[in-house]
């Protein structure tokens, strides 16, 4: 029994790797067992790396437990053996520490290979920096003035039960990333207020978001598709709500798309001077509201007792508009609440402040209008 | 010699100075914390049993995972090998009692107060600690909750007891061995628990002032943490991980010593390659001070260092191979018996052995960056921690309970419960691994439907472990209270070693005059 069970276990992980080697993990993602392979040679060089441990493991696995096994059913007292009393030996001892340390040697060398794969960010034919917020992602596509925020788009219904979970439930963003095929793409990786971790299992990419240092990866691969990673250092309550999503486009594909966010940007330019109607700003700001401010400050504006405000009959949220603005664009010093100047923009700004002064019973009545967002911020 | 402890309930163990006494105390304590600490566990995997939240909220979820982190590492494990260490090296050494029994009593019973006030931030406005038991900043400074001044204070108290101990325990081992008890003589529990010893003065002190560190930051304006401020929150990573990477041998090291004692016992064989065993030990320790940056592979070290890392961690498998190695030889051409301490020294070997060989997987950087901060690193720790360290402890005081109290436990209880837990431990922890390869991030409170079914397995092993313990603890209360008495000195037919000639039930004082050594 004892040996059959330890055979199971052990067994385990060598058939998995049998069973699932291979097969991307978008379309397995169901029976995944292994580690992806992934779209990229440095995903497939920490696959291949992976595996070969796997192996070594398993033989070495299989003589020594093997040998223990043989030893637990041959030397048993019950058998009536005696008890041998040797208790030395300094051949054995120089062996299994000699032999052990030429095995490492052996794999010191692909592991290098592998790592200096990793690590060879240079000549890069696109850079995009990548920064993590409490909790999503801004990426920016240095030199193209194409920036935009990347949040979770699974409800807070599906989340806690009140509706039925989607099929990419927790690994569907707002907008995801876009990168093209067949190009060298950098990523600049950073984070903002606290540290995160910007991983795509799929590109072999995992590196941290460190406020006030940047990191550096890269991915290039052939394979048009969607890939799905996540935040993997603990950033707080929105930990596990942060994911990162990455669709990869043929290049046709991809020039279209980045024109296309470029006239977004220009068209926003023009309007930024509209006026905007109070039932406009309500709808606007409340979206904005549910991505960027319930996390903390919940759906009901009633905030965390103790940990995060109430905004709902605030004296602040009631009080002067200005006194908002700086609080929305500087954030608070010393607190979770950080400066949005760079998250939103002064439309996103304006309708969200508007919200707030007229929602959950708070009635202040008056419009917040974008300009006086931007007003502000040039007043500084 | 004719006066024993005394009558009186509160003076007995309030103002115990008894080896034996304190002993005991810390193993009730760490039971305690083990049972705390594992109902976290239980709130954990309950919320994680199915995708969704269900019965807790995510702030809540991360309070529970650095809770359990902190009360099972702090709170249960190192406490427990200090009670084996109390009770077990002055009887192994030939010695009276520990060096400092005062201070002995003062180092104990400053953990009940460290760990109500660390419990106690759960109920405190703005909750617990929500940072991870790696609490690293900003998290845990500029954007923690106000507890984590209490969090702190905590720390530094615990950090104390922990100094206090291992200072004992070195004082005990360099000055009270009984005559002709030389070095190279000394039983391999002594031996490990020496040099754990002067692994715990050497970091501890670093996690003070990391921890200073945090409450002047976090109080006083400086910045060495704050990027804003000149700082640098890489530098606490590097801070802790010096003392979060000797931390580990500090738990393991111990268990190392605790299997050593009981194979040979029940292998009827002395341990084989005993030298080989104390130097392998001390590389081990030695190692264990130049590795700590292999915990921080993502972020963005430069290459050269991930490849120094990457090299110096690989050799750890060297000595720990050694120890391993040595473990099975014991065994070859003994005469085994499968008593209850036995089946978990077993398990111990087995399944340590696959920790070491995914800690061998993790140490290859490349690999790694797939591997970081994944369940892949919760299945390895698990594996080396509780089929480690708490499958080794349990081993011990099955082994020693006898000894202690002069009662028999209950063999076939102790059994049914290795199994119990030998299973569920790994119908727990098994299935970790394939979560972590197939992409699943640790600390998570929720997770995509592609997880569930490994989750749900999980938790249904975890819930058995769990309750495989308290079986654990109606055996030792059933031992205590209503075992078969015994008197036999020896205890265990292959037991060697000086506290196996002292009289079962051990009596209030052993040793008084010094046993003579050939």
């Amino acid at each position: 029994m004892l040996k059959r069970a330890k055979a199971l276990f052990l067994g385990l992980p060598s058939l998995a790797s049998l069973l699932f080697a291979g097969g991307v993990s978008a379309e397995s993602a169901a029976t995944q067992l292994n580690m992806p392979q992934g779209v990229t040679e440095v995903s497939q060089a920490a696959y291949d790396i992976h595996m070969i441990m796997i192996w070594i493991c398993t033989v070495i696995g299989v003589l020594v437990f093997g040998f223990m096994f043989y030893i637990m059913y041959a030397h048993r007292k019950s058998k009536g053996v005696t008890a041998a009393n040797f208790h030395e030996n300094l051949t054995v001892e120089v062996l299994w520490t000699v032999i052990p340390a030429l095995i490492l040697i052996v794999m010191a060398v692909p592991a290098t290979t592998a790592l200096l794969k990793a690590y060879d960010t240079g000549n890069p034919d696109i850079d995009i920096k990548v920064t993590g917020y409490q909790w999503k992602w801004q990426y920016e596509y240095i030199g193209e003035g194409v920036k935009f925020m990347s949040e979770l788009r699974t409800s807070q219904d599906e989340i806690y039960g009140r509706a039925p979970k989607g099929e990419h439930y927790l690994r569907e963003v707002t907008q995801p990333l876009v990168i093209p095929t067949n190009k060298k793409v950098r990523f600049l990786i950073t984070g903002n207020d606290v540290i995160h971790s910007w991983w795509v299992p799929d590109f072999g990419v995992k590196r941290d978001a460190v406020p006030g240092l940047f990191t550096a990866a890269w991915a290039k691969t052939d394979k048009p598709g969607t890939y799905v990673g996540q935040c993997t250092e603990l950033c707080g309550l929105g930990h596990a709500f942060m994911p990162v999503v990455v669709e990869v486009k043929e290049e046709a594909e991809y020039d279209a798309w980045l024109a296309g966010k470029k006239e977004e940007v220009a068209v926003y330019a023009s309007t930024i001077g509209k006026q905007w109607t109070f039932d406009e700003l309500m709808v606007k700001g409340e979206e904005v509201y549910g991505l960027s401010c319930a996390g903390c400050h919940q759906e009901n504006g009633e905030g965390i007792p103790g940990v995060f405000p109430a905004l709902k009959d605030s004296p602040i949220v009631l009080g002067p508009a200005a006194g908002h603005i700086d609080i929305l664009i500087n954030g608070v010093a010393g607190t979770a609440m950080q400066s949005f100047a760079e998250q939103l923009s002064e439309v996103e700004i304006a309708a969200v402040i508007h919200y707030k002064r007229n929602a959950w019973g708070n009635d202040v009545g008056d419009i917040v209008q974008p300009i006086d967002v931007l007003n502000f911020k040039q007043s500084q | 010699m004719a006066h024993g402890p005394s009558e009186n309930f509160f003076n007995r163990w309030l103002f115990s100075t008894s080896h034996k006494d304190i002993g005991t105390l810390y193993l009730w304590f760490s039971f305690a914390m083990f049972l705390l600490g594992g109902f976290f566990a239980m709130v954990i995997r309950a919320e994680l049993f199915q995708p969704g939240m269900q019965l807790i909220k995510p702030d809540f979820f991360v309070q529970m995972t650095t809770m359990h982190g902190l009360v099972m590492v702090f709170g249960a494990i190192m406490p427990a090998f200090v009670g084996l260490a109390n009770w077990m090296i002055p009887m192994m050494i030939g010695a009276p009692d520990m060096a400092l029994p005062r201070m002995n009593n003062l180092s104990f019973w400053l953990l009940p107060f460290a760990f109500a006030i660390l419990t106690s931030t759960l109920f405190m406005e703005g909750g617990g600690p929500n940072f991870g038991w790696t609490f690293y900043a900003p998290l845990s400074t500029t954007y923690a909750p106000d507890s984590v001044n209490y969090f702190i204070f905590a720390v530094h108290i615990m950090g104390a007891s922990s100094i206090m101990g291992s200072i004992n325990i070195i004082a005990t081992v360099m000055n009270m061995r009984a005559p002709g008890m030389t070095y190279m003589k000394m039983p391999m529990f002594v031996w490990t628990w020496l040099i754990t010893a002067f692994l715990l003065v050497a970091v501890m002190p670093v996690l003070a002032g990391l921890v200073t560190m945090m409450l002047m930051d976090i109080n006083f304006g400086t910045s060495f943490f704050d990027a804003a401020g000149g700082g640098d929150p890489v530098l606490f990573q590097h801070v802790f991980w010096f003392f979060g990477h000797p931390e580990v041998y500090i738990i393991i090291l111990p268990a190392f010593g605790v299997i050593s004692q009981i194979i040979p016992t029940f292998s009827r064989k002395p341990l084989f390659g005993y030298s080989s065993m104390v130097y392998a030990t001390a590389s081990i320790a030695f190692l264990s001070f130049v590795v700590w940056a292999h915990h921080m592979f993502t972020v963005g070290m430069p290459i050269a260092g991930e490849l120094y890392f990457m090299y110096a961690t690989m050799l750890i498998a060297v000595p720990t191979g050694v120890k391993v190695f040595n473990w099975i030889t014991t065994m070859y051409k003994g005469a085994l018996t499968f008593e209850t301490p036995m089946l978990f020294s077993v398990a111990f070997v087995i399944l340590f052995t696959f920790g070491g060989f995914t800690g061998m997987m993790l140490s290859i950087a490349a690999a790694d960056i797939q591997y970081h901060d994944t369940y892949f690193v919760v299945a390895h720790f698990h594996y080396v921690m509780v089929a480690g360290a708490v499958f080794s402890g349990t081993a011990a005081v099955y082994y020693w309970l006898p000894k202690w109290c002069g009662k028999m436990y209950d063999e076939t209880m102790g059994k049914v419960q290795f199994w119990i837990a030998f299973i569920s431990f790994n119908i727990t922890f098994m299935p970790q691994h394939f979560l972590g390869l197939a992409g699943m991030p640790r600390r998570y409170s929720d997770y995509g439907l592609q997880f569930a079914d490994w989750n749900m397995v999980s938790s249904v092993g975890a819930f058995l472990y769990g309750g495989a313990q308290l079986l654990f603890l109606y055996n030792v209360i059933r031992t205590i209270g209503w075992g078969k008495p015994i008197s036999d000195p020896q205890v265990w037919e292959g037991a060697q070693g000086l506290e196996w000639t002292v009289p079962t039930p051990a009596p209030f004082h052993t040793f008084s005059t010094p046993p003579v050594i050939k």
